[in-house]
Order: C-alpha cells, then sequence, then structure tokens
C-alpha cells in the first residue's frame, strides 16, 4: 500500500489508483476478514485479530495471509467473529486461543472445524457459511454488505472497491439539478425516522437563497437499542462521505458536519481518519476530481441528549448551544445552521446515495413498495433468538423479520409485541406481524418505522411497564422549552406509575388519553408530538393489562415491583444456594441441600434471585 | 491548575464559540469532570459568556460538574438492554454498595451512571467499567466486577491507566 498518498486530481487518476489497489491484493493465498466493529470489540475481537497477527508471523505466513479488520457484519452477538476465504468459512464465538488451530487446520489443510461454526437455533445444525446462516438468507444486504469488504480504517479498500466512482460520475456527467432529479425518481426517503422525501429537500434546499449552504449527517442515534447508523458510520465512514458529498454538489454547499454521538468512540474515531483520508488524496479539499468542486468537513461530537437528534436542535448543538429546538416556521433547508440553508439527512440516508447514483434509480425503485423504496436496515433486539442488523427490502413483512430471520422468541417463549419507532414508534401485537415495514402502513397502525429498532416482546415483558420505560426516558429527555411536552410527559409518567404501583384507578385510563392528545397536539417538537405513542399503543393493544394493573392490581407478567411477590417452591428448590449469595439485602435463607425461603420483610423485591437460581425454582406470584 | 494542557485542548480552536461543545468534551475525557476554573478559562478563550458555558455543560449529559469516582461503572439502560433485565443491574449496585446512578461512594472508589445505548444492543445488557465492555450481564457477574474493582483499586485497562495517569497529573499540581 502507498506510503505518501498520491493527490487523486482526476477521474482518471482515480481510476488508476483503483487498477493499482486490486492488483496488489491479488497475491494474497486466504484472507481474514475478522469483526472489529463496537459489538465484536466488545467480545475482544481486538485479542482475536493479535493473536492472528502473531502466530501467522511465528509461522512466517504473513506474505500469503491477508488479515483485514471490518466494520459490523450486524450479527455481533455471535461475535467476535470471522470470514475465511477461500471457502467462505464463517466462524464465530472466537477466542484468542483459537488463532493458532484455524492456521494450522483451515488456513493450511482446508480442514473445517466443527466447533467454531455456527449452529442454527432452529434446526440445531452446523452451518458452514454466511449464505446460509438463516439470519442472513432472508436480507437483502445491499448497504451492510460492504462492510466486510473494507477496513474503515482504509480508504485504498473503499477505492478499491469501487469507492468515489459514484462521485465521479457525479462531477463529470451529472449537473446539480439532474442529481436532485435521480434521486427524486429512486424514490428515496429519509432514514432518520420522519420518511420525508430526500429529494425534495434537496431541491428546497438549492433553490434556497444564499451563497453559503451546509449539509449534515445526523448521527445521533437517539433510538435507545438501535445501531444501524452506528455500524455504517463505523464499518464504511467513507460511503457517509462520499454520499454528502453527492448531497453537498446537488443543493451547493461547500461545507458538511457530521454530528455523531459520543457514546459511539469508535465511529468518532474512523469517521476522524476516513476525513483526513480523503483529504490527503485530495478527494476533499479544493477542486475535486478537477471538477472545480470544492468541499471540506467537520466532525462534532454530540452531548449524550435525545432531543439533539431532532434538526433544530441538532443546529443549535452544532453552533456549540444548548440543544433546544426552536419553531420551524422557517424550514432548516432555508434557515438553519447559522442561519443559512442547510440540508440534514440521517447516516443512512446519506449512505443510500452513492448505490443509487452508480446503479441508477431504477435500481432502488425497484426494491420496496409503492411508497416506501430500497432497502431498510433494522436492529432487532430483545426477547429474540437472533439478535442483530437486519437489512430487508421495504415492505417486507414484521413476521418475516421475527420469525424467519430473528428466530422467534428466546426460551421456547411466545412472542407477544414488536415495539417499532423507538420512543417515538408504538407496540404492534402479533396479530399485526403481517404488516409490511413500510412508512405509511406501521404509521396507519399506531407505529412507525422510525430510524428502525425492532424490539421483540413475549410474555415476561409488561406492557404497561413498556410504557412507563418509555416516559421515563422522554420525561429525562425533554428539554423542557415547552410546557405540554414537559409537564405533559410528567403527568402521564405519574399517571402510569401509579398504575404499575397499584394505585391506578379506572378513570385514570381515560385522562391519560386526553393527556396523551394535548401532548401530541401541543407541543412543539417531535419529541413531545410523538410522546404519547408508546402509551396509545399499548392502550389500544394491550388493554386488558391496563385492566389487570389497574381492577386485579395484578401484573400479568410479574415484572411490576409493587405487584409481586417472590418466592421459592421448595418441590423444585435443590438448596444449591446461588440465590442465598447473590440476594443483596440477605433476605434468603436456607441449609445447604435444603429447600431455601425468602423472607418477605427483608425482600425488596429487586428480582435478583429470580434472575440467578439455574433450576427455575422462584416463583413470582 | 490544569492552564497547561487546557492550552492543548484550546489549541486551534480560541475565539469559536462553536467549538464549545467539543472543547467541554475534551476537558471532560481529561479530567473526569468539568472544572469550574476550567470553565471559566474555556468562557475567556472561545470568547462564550461564562452563564453560557454553564448552561451548555448542565445541559449535557456527557458532562459532570461533579467529580467522579476513581472507577466509574456505567449501565446501559436502552431499550434492547432494559427488556434484558439492565434494571437488575442498577439494583445489583444499589443493593452492594448503596448508590443510585449518578451518585459516587464514599469512599471516592466508584460512580455509578447510566447511558441510553452504546450500540452494543445485540450484546445487551452491557455494562462499561472505565472504558471497557462488558456483554451479557447478570447481577452476579456485576457483583464480582465490583468486588474485582474494590479489591484491586483501580480497574488494570488502557483506559483506567490512561485516566490514573491524568488523574496523577492533576493532583499533583
Ligand atoms: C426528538 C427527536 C429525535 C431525533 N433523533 C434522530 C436521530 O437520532 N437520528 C436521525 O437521523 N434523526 C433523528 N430525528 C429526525 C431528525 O429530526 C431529522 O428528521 C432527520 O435527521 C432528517 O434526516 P432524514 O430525512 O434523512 O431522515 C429525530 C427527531 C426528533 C423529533
Ligand atoms: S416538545 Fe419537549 S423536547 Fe420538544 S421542544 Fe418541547 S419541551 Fe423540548
Ligand atoms: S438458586 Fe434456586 S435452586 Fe438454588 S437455592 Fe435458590 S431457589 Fe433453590
Ligand atoms: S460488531 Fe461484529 S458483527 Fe456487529
Ligand atoms: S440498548 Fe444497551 S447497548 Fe443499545
Amino acid at each position: 500500500m502507498p506510503k505518501v498518498k498520491p493527490r487523486v486530481k482526476s477521474v482518471k487518476d482515480l481510476t488508476e489508483l483503483r487498477k493499482r489497489l486490486r492488483s496488489s491484493v491479488k497475491n494474497f493465498k486466504s484472507k481474514l476478514t475478522i469483526c472489529g466493529g463496537t459489538g465484536c470489540h466488545a467480545s475482544r475481537s481486538q485479542d482475536v485479530i493479535d493473536a492472528f497477527k502473531k502466530e501467522l508471523k511465528k509461522r512466517k505466513l504473513e506474505e500469503g495471509v491477508w488479515v483485514r479488520a471490518t466494520g459490523c457484519h450486524g450479527f455481533c452477538e455471535q461475535g467476535p467473529l470471522m470470514i475465511l476465504e477461500p471457502g467462505n468459512i464463517f466462524y464465530c464465538g472466537l477466542k484468542p486461543g483459537d488463532a493458532g488451530e484455524i492456521i494450522a487446520e483451515t488456513i493450511l489443510k482446508g480442514e473445517v472445524i466443527e466447533r467454531l461454526l455456527y449452529t442454527d437455533p432452529v434446526t440445531s445444525k452446523k452451518v458452514r457459511t454466511e449464505a446460509e446462516i438463516p439470519f442472513y438468507r432472508a436480507q437483502d444486504r445491499q448497504l451492510l454488505a460492504q462492510n466486510r469488504h473494507v477496513d474503515p480504517c482504509s480508504i485504498e479498500d473503499y477505492i478499491a472497491i469501487g469507492g468515489y466512482s459514484a462521485l465521479a460520475k457525479t462531477l463529470t456527467e451529472f449537473s446539480p439539478e439532474k442529481v436532485i432529479e435521480e434521486v427524486k425518481i429512486s424514490g428515496l426517503r429519509g432514514r432518520g425516522g420522519g420518511g420525508f422525501p430526500t429529494a425534495r429537500k434537496w431541491a428546497e434546499c438549492r433553490s434556497a437563497p444564499g451563497e453559503e449552504k451546509y449539509v449534515i449527517c445526523n448521527a445521533d442515534e437517539g433510538d435507545p437499542g438501535a445501531y444501524m447508523d452506528r455500524s455504517i458510520l463505523e464499518g464504511n465512514p467513507h460511503l457517509v462521505i462520499e454520499g454528502m458529498m453527492i448531497g453537498a454538489w446537488a443543493i451547493g454547499a461547500r461545507q458538511g458536519y457530521i454530528y455523531v454521538r459520543n457514546e459511539y468512540p469508535l465511529a468518532v474515531k474512523h469517521a476522524r481518519i476516513a476525513m483526513q483520508q480523503a483529504r490527503e488524496y485530495g478527494l476533499l479539499g479544493d477542486d475535486i476530481l478537477g471538477g472545480g468542486f470544492s468541499f471540506d468537513m467537520e466532525i462534532c461530537r454530540g452531548g449524550g441528549a435525545f432531543v439533539c437528534g431532532e434538526s433544530t436542535a441538532l443546529m443549535a448543538s452544532l453552533e456549540g448551544k444548548v440543544g433546544e429546538p426552536r419553531p420551524k416556521d422557517v424550514h432548516t433547508v432555508a434557515n438553519g445552521l447559522w442561519h443559512k440553508p442547510t440540508t440534514l439527512n440521517n447516516v443512512e440516508t446519506w449512505a443510500n446515495v452513492p448505490p443509487i447514483i452508480s446503479n441508477g434509480a431504477a435500481w432502488f425503485a425497484g426494491k420496496g413498495t409503492r411508497g416506501s423504496k430500497g432497502t431498510k436496515i433494522f436492529a432487532l433486539t430483545g426477547r429474540v433468538k437472533n439478535t442483530g442488523l437486519v437489512e430487508v427490502a421495504m415492505g417486507t413483512p414484521l413476521r418475516t423479520i421475527v420469525f424467519d430471520i430473528g428466530g422467534g422468541a428466546i426460551n421456547g417463549r411466545a412472542v407477544k409485541a414488536v415495539q417499532t419507532g423507538g420512543p417515538s414508534g408504538g407496540c404492534l401485537p402479533l396479530d399485526r406481524l403481517d404488516l409490511p415495514v413500510d412508512f405509511d402502513a406501521l404509521y396507519d397502525a399506531g407505529s412507525m418505522v422510525g430510524s428502525g429498532g425492532i424490539v421483540v416482546m413475549d410474555e415476561k415483558t409488561c406492557m404497561v411497564d413498556v410504557a412507563k420505560y418509555f416516559l421515563a426516558f422522554l420525561q429525562d429527555e425533554s428539554c423542557g422549552k415547552c410546557v405540554p411536552c414537559r409537564l405533559g410527559i410528567d403527568r402521564m409518567l405519574e399517571i402510569v406509575t401509579d398504575i404499575t404501583e397499584g394505585r391506578g384507578r379506572p378513570e385514570q385510563i381515560d385522562l391519560l388519553k386526553e393527556l396523551a392528545d394535548t401532548v401530541a397536539s401541543a407541543s412543539l417538537c417531535g419529541l413531545g408530538k410523538t410522546a404519547p405513542n408508546p402509551v396509545l399503543s399499548t392502550l389500544r393493544y394491550f388493554p386488558e393489562e391496563y385492566e389487570a394493573h389497574v381492577n386485579e392490581k395484578r401484573c400479568p407478567a410479574g415484572v411490576c415491583r409493587e405487584l409481586i411477590e417472590y418466592e421459592i417452591d421448595a418441590e423444585k428448590c435443590n438448596g444449591c444456594g446461588t440465590c442465598r449469595r447473590a440476594c443483596p439485602y440477605d433476605a434468603i435463607k436456607g441449609k445447604k441441600k435444603e429447600a431455601h425461603v425468602i423472607a418477605s420483610h427483608k425482600c425488596q423485591k429487586c428480582g435478583i434471585c429470580l434472575s440467578e437460581c439455574k433450576f427455575d425454582s422462584i416463583i413470582v406470584t | 491548575m490544569s492552564v497547561l494542557t487546557l492550552e492543548s485542548i484550546l489549541k486551534g480552536r480560541r475565539s469559536q464559540p462553536h467549538q464549545l461543545i467539543e472543547v467541554l468534551h475534551d476537558v471532560q475525557e481529561r479530567y473526569r469532570h468539568i472544572p469550574e476554573e476550567d470553565m471559566r478559562i474555556v468562557s475567556r478563550e472561545l470568547g462564550v459568556p461564562l452563564i453560557e458555558v454553564y448552561r451548555v455543560a448542565n445541559f449535557y449529559k456527557a458532562f459532570s460538574l461533579k467529580p467522579r469516582g476513581r472507577n466509574v461503572i456505567t449501565i446501559c439502560t436502552g431499550t434492547a438492554c432494559h427488556v434484558r433485565g439492565s434494571n437488575l443491574l442498577s439494583n445489583q449496585v444499589l443493593g452492594q454498595l448503596g448508590i443510585s446512578p449518578g451518585d459516587t461512594t464514599e469512599d471516592g472508589q466508584l460512580t455509578l451512571e447510566q447511558v441510553n445505548c452504546l450500540g452494543a444492543c445485540a450484546l445487551g445488557p452491557v455494562v462499561v467499567l472505565n472504558g471497557t465492555y462488558y456483554k451479557h450481564m447478570t447481577p452476579s457477574k456485576l457483583r464480582s466486577l465490583i468486588n474485582s474493582v474494590n479489591e484491586k483499586g483501580i480497574e488494570d485497562t488502557d483506559d483506567a491507566k490512561g485516566k490514573t495517569k491524568g488523574k496523577k497529573r492533576q493532583r499533583s499540581h
């Protein structure tokens, strides 16, 4: 790989660089792709990578084996994971100690190590390649599939797989208007939650008066429990940068910003490195690819405020101020960052732009439904067998995602509900899972696609508790600027708390609905406007759970602390003592190998014994 | 006290009010909280009124105005971690150490914090100790982790090492 980066001054330079890069990797006999994303990193994948490098060096195999650390493959739960070529063999749950065996057996002898293969949780069969894994099989991975081909810290990898060719095409073949037209035909809608048509935003920003304009990438990813944006920005930062450059060309901006949450240190790091590398090659700066287009960008970290994902609050935050939304009488496309015309798009929205330009609008529009085109990445989490990132064509039924890809609920339980859209979204019951993931269909059902979080819930999840969870989140995150949001959410939380703690009264349910209406209609920004959704959707689809709490003072899922008691089933308990040692309040007594008992006056109902008992002997009544 | 190091943080950012949050992040990273004196200097150097610096430092969760303990345990309370029982982990800390999120133990050994999501949701519930992630946490694993901190003093992670150094430098002034 070239040490001093040659400046790429024209499209021809770029094409030649790509050719050189491609031919330089042909010499490797084997290629190891190891995931180094946040998830796998948390599973100590760096130790695995180091172990491979050490072993290869020891055996003098460095010349023939290429080790590449990539971003997230979306199946973090199985991490650290790797793909080995030739053979496309997929190994998961790696430990540093496995490196030697993999080199000796698989790389040198071509033998597959059964132990490291993935086991399909539904059929219990071992699976050899990624393509055979049900989790991947039903997906249509247009964006995510690129992650395994690039080291996020290597612009060369990105260029080798065709990176920046969409930019080259734009600068040489497309007028700004033509770019906007192409995006319009593609039908691309914003992936950040609102589903706003991207081309319309760009066109308005382009025609807004003013010389100075900005593009911003929203990488604040506020939905707690969703991580598609993190895996794209962290795993393939140049794709986002290239998309922003194309957008900037279209609207006439020369400066861009990536606003990224500080809780994603790896994404911050990779985006910074990517920007620096692009500058070194002359792909950011003046007269990019000799096309007369100048553009540069900056990375700003968020401060851990959910409301800063909202467009006007985000811009205030970028200006270094407190992140409070402002009324959008004048749209940010005309009056945004520093009162200049500004286009803000989500990470995934930007990432979709280069492939739309490269493959053509028709390619993108060929996937999805009438109103929602292309593919969308979802973060499938919660009480489901396979959790991870799922990229499917818009219009795919929720059922396919939860059952075919997700494998259904864990521990053989039944799926009860699916929460989509994060704190702004809602809960849908099992009988609604035939709904397609489509902006309009989910909205009509009282939920939303949102940014793409899908949380699976089973009979052990209390729907009133879920509503309380989101209200508490939103109460904490409301900036407090407008009264309906601040006081309304407060009051709603109070009522739901009453219900979960056994003080609920039937008339409070109506009050809850009234408050929900007020908060939704009178709040300033999207946080307040959508805050009632989790409550309203659970009230709509799970009224019986509210009734059980209110009328019978009972929590059917056994979650709400004030309404349950913990007991030990003397028949089942074998006296192992785990719970006794685990209880922080010293509430459990019992002799070794004899049934234990919980002293109810000491028990604080922290639930720890229940989670620790391996023999299912703790019962919730 | 920390003028020297603050110098490097401010380099290239003077008189640029929009750099306030970035500067505060770096201050927080280095000193683990935002000392009042630093706020004054930042205010003067960036040209932002002190009250605004204070408002910003107060508004964003990433900044802490109070000094934190020698170790920080962060529990993720995002939706994915929540439905997998992250509340049990807060209960564990409360039961074991008697502290709630935002609190520090009396001996200054450990601060408990919460975060909305770390992007490792598939591995939930996730706990971070001094920058190192721990996946699929259970109350008992957390109990051992806390015990190990109390025995060893400070967790031996790269991140912690960096931070102890920073801390020592700060104390020696
Ligand atoms: C309270 C609130 C939080 C939001 N958080 C995010 C976020 O974290 N990421 C994001 O892309 N959009 C978020 N949005 C939506 C943005 O305001 C904006 O619509 C979006 O970034 C536009 O990009 P898009 O058109 O590409 O979706 C949020 C909106 C609200 C009201
Ligand atoms: S709706 Fe809530 S978060 Fe939004 S501006 Fe009003 S108070 Fe702030
Ligand atoms: S952990 Fe379960 S089996 Fe063991 S003593 Fe407690 S209740 Fe009995
Ligand atoms: S981080 Fe490795 S698969 Fe997600
Ligand atoms: S919800 Fe805990 S890491 Fe995302």
